[in-house]
């Protein structure tokens, strides 16, 4: 493939930036869009940002929003490459969701689970009626209960474990892959799908979610639990040799819970999918859950049929960042390229004319 | 309770440091046997300013280090400014940091598809310019040239040998005197002068 | 290879020292003007900076099914800082984000911490105060998730 050099752009470029800024920018008689605006009342493109730009920081997050007009996969791209100037202090230690400081939680398997369905801040329940109220300013208050202290909150695999009912989890500290630091390269392991899943495209993971629903890959999902909330974070600094607390995240997390599976030396018994995601995205962290699921075929038994399924098909694509680059390289001068197709097409529409002339006569 | 010995501070400048040290290095392994200086830098006892400079240049918390005996004193100082990890073992390291030469044959020297791979050793020495007399050729010289450098062991010569007749594999030596680095990179022919 | 995973560390019981945890987890979950105000009253010892205040990346890890291996969530902005004071004493801070004031006063205040003569006066007139702040701005939230909790007037639980 030829790229061809071309000059004489870099005024065009210079001029094309400050119409950028200015249609940004918008209307001057209104008042400009403060960073701290977009991080407190679009919370949800802020998460959405740091999820798939694969980085914590909600102001770095909300910045990327304003400079990107609101286009997240622009702000995501930001984010991705700004990470890039960061040096890497220490992991974690795997963050505990059991100890999340849950703000919503629900089940669809169990109605009166121990510590309740926390519906949380959500739009599940709303009408879907557009809000004329929100064109000027609001007061939103909340009723809240007092001397709050919200009750244990077992996890539901946890419920289940007991009997055996649910694949358990089985803990292992060793270190996982990192596909910021070294290509994904296949089988991949379910580390790398998940890393993978977590910081994938909203969209193509919802649809290849709603895909496994629909009969491609079916697997009967259930919701077990979903969580949302903010967990703690700690990482053990050589220099001190001991286990200290960074601060906070809010994650959402989804546990689906699917159809029996029984082998030879397995009982049938519930298989999971999991999604775990930055910030407060439980659609993400839903389809997350089902794709890995789906992703889980081969190694559960059962028959690879489906996209979904197709672990290369699934993490090949996911990333939106790859996506979009692949894609929008297509505006890259290609003309070189082109000169010769044309040549190509004429001269194979001449060799047509040539043979319906011969078959003519 | 953590055990703190003399922590203090590495670079004055970080970033601006650890780039004309990194630049150093860079010349030095593109010119075999000619020295460049490192950026300015205390560190404690028995570590001098090069050898310091380039380990905190080189390396961070994926790559695993092995500090020989000698070097061992200033370990705690080293770790808490790089983050790497060290390792007893010298199978796994990355770099090597020696106040003297280590046996070459125990080291990573990479695959023919990685050759990247293999260790790097980073060897504080004398001085440069007595000692020792070395006929340095091969990639990056085009007449031969000739290094004195005091601080390496006698048979450096027969062990260098060795380590060159792996090529692609092998291992790369920083020398570091006082203030300044000397590459080896493996691709080079050391003979006795 | 990191320097993670000794989930050992993390059981209360099984740390070192809990009570530097619990005044590091405080400093890191404070603001660097509420820190400034806390100590506006305060005799600061001199100190030199060992290294930073520095902005880098912490990985977050995760794992599968929420008990299970672990895998790489993605990464969170941290500041880090070491001081040590004229006495010798020498403070670490590692917090969330990227504000370099907050991560040194947080060292300093480690590092005084770690001085018997002066501790309880910090743990009463900084430690405690931001702490409260913090319990507080948690209860609240508690308290509006509380009031979403559904109660069901079920005949009997579905749980057997």
């Amino acid at each position: 493939m030829a790229y061809v050099a071309v000059k004489g752009g870099e005024q065009a470029i210079d001029n094309a930036h400050a119409w950028l800024h200015e249609e940004r920018r918008g209307d001057p008689a209104v008042p400009e869009i403060a960073v701290s605006q977009i991080a407190e009342q679009l919370g949800r493109a802020v998460d959405r940002a740091m999820a798939e730009g694969s980085l914590y920081d909600q102001e770095l997050a909300a910045l990327a929003v304003k400079q990107a007009q609101g286009d997240l996969i622009e702000a995501i791209f930001l984010l991705r490459a700004y990470r890039t100037t960061l040096p890497r202090f220490a992991s974690s230690s795997p963050i505990e969701t059991a100890s999340m400081r849950v703000e919503r939680r629900v089940s669809a398997i169990f109605k009166d689970l121990p510590g309740g369905q926390v519906l949380g801040p959500t739009y599940d329940y709303t009408h879907r009626l557009l809000d004329f109220a929100l064109l000027g300013e609001t007061t939103p208050q909340t009723p809240a209960v007092d001397a709050a202290d919200l009750p244990a909150m077992p996890r539901v695999p946890d419920i289940l474990a007991d009997e055996g009912l649910l694949e358990p989890d089985v803990a292992d500290d060793r270190d996982p892959v990192d596909l910021t630091r070294e290509p994904l390269r296949f089988p991949a392991p379910r580390d790398a799908r998940l890393q993978a899943l977590a910081r994938g495209d909203e969209g193509f993971l919802l649809g290849l979610g709603y895909s496994t629903q629909r009969g491609y890959g079916g697997s009967h999902p259930f919701a077990g639990e979903i969580r949302m909330g903010e967990v703690a974070v700690e990482i053990v600094p050589p220099e001190l040799g001991f286990a200290i607390d960074i601060g906070d995240l809010v994650v959402s997390e989804c546990q689906m819970v699917n159809q029996f599976k029984g082998s030879k030396t397995v009982p049938p018994q519930f298989t999971r999918g999991y999604g775990l995601v930055f910030g407060f995205n439980e659609r993400k962290a839903m389809s997350m859950a089902l794709v890995d699921r789906a992703m889980r075929a081969q190694e559960l038994g059962e028959d690879v049929t489906a996209p979904a399924q197709n672990v290369e098909f699934v993490l090949y694509h996911s990333d939106n960042i790859e996506a979009t680059g692949f894609v929008e390289h297509l505006k890259l001068p290609h003309y070189v390229d082109f000169q010769s197709e044309l040549q190509n097409v004429r001269r194979m529409r001449a060799a047509n004319e040539a043979e319906t002339a011969e078959a003519a006569e | 309770m953590s055990v703190v010995q003399d922590l203090t501070p590495g670079f004055a400048d970080p970033v601006g440091d650890a780039q004309t040290t990194f630049r150093a290095v860079l010349d030095a392994m593109a010119h075999p046997g000619s020295a460049y200086t490192v950026a300015p830098l205390r560190p404690p006892a028995p570590l001098h300013q090069a050898l310091a400079a380039v380990v905190l240049t080189l390396a961070d918390h994926e790559t695993p280090l092995l500090l020989d005996r000698g070097a061992d004193a200033a370990a705690h100082w080293v770790v808490f400014h790089t983050g790497a990890p060290s390792t007893a073992d010298a199978a796994t390291a990355a770099f090597v940091v020696a106040l003297s030469l280590p046996d070459l044959a125990t080291l990573p020297t990479g695959t023919d598809e990685a050759p990247e791979t293999s260790a790097t050793v980073i060897l504080q020495v004398a001085r440069f310019g007595a000692g020792q007399r070395l006929r340095l050729s091969g990639p990056g010289l085009r007449t031969p040239l000739e290094l004195a450098v005091d601080g390496l062991p006698a048979d450096f010569v027969d062990r260098w040998r060795r380590n060159h007749a792996l090529f692609p594999r092998g291992v790369d030596l920083i020398l570091c005197a006082h203030d300044r680095v000397v590459a080896l990179p493996r691709s080079v022919s050391v003979e006795e002068v | 290879m990191t320097n993670t995973s000794k989930s050992a560390a993390t059981a209360q019981d099984d740390h070192p020292w809990p009570a530097r945890r619990r005044w590091m987890a405080v400093l890191a979950r404070a603001t660097s003007a509420d820190l400034e105000s806390l100590l506006s009253g305060v005799d600061l010892p001199p100190y030199t900076v060992l290294r930073g205040p520095e902005d880098g990346l912490v990985m977050v890890r995760g794992r599968a099914g929420g008990g299970g291996a672990a895998f790489n969530l993605g990464e969170m902005t941290v500041t880090r800082c070491a001081v040590r004071t004229a006495e010798g004493l020498v403070g670490h801070a590692y917090v969330a984000g990227r504000d370099r004031r907050q991560a040194e006063l947080a060292a300093l205040v480690d590092a005084m911490m770690q001085d018997p003569a002066r501790a309880p006066a910090l743990e009463a007139g900084i430690i405690a105060p931001l702490e409260a702040r913090h319990l507080s701005r948690r209860s609240a939230r508690a308290a509006k998730a509380k009031a979403t909790t559904v109660n069901f007037f079920a005949m009997q639980t579905t749980r057997s």
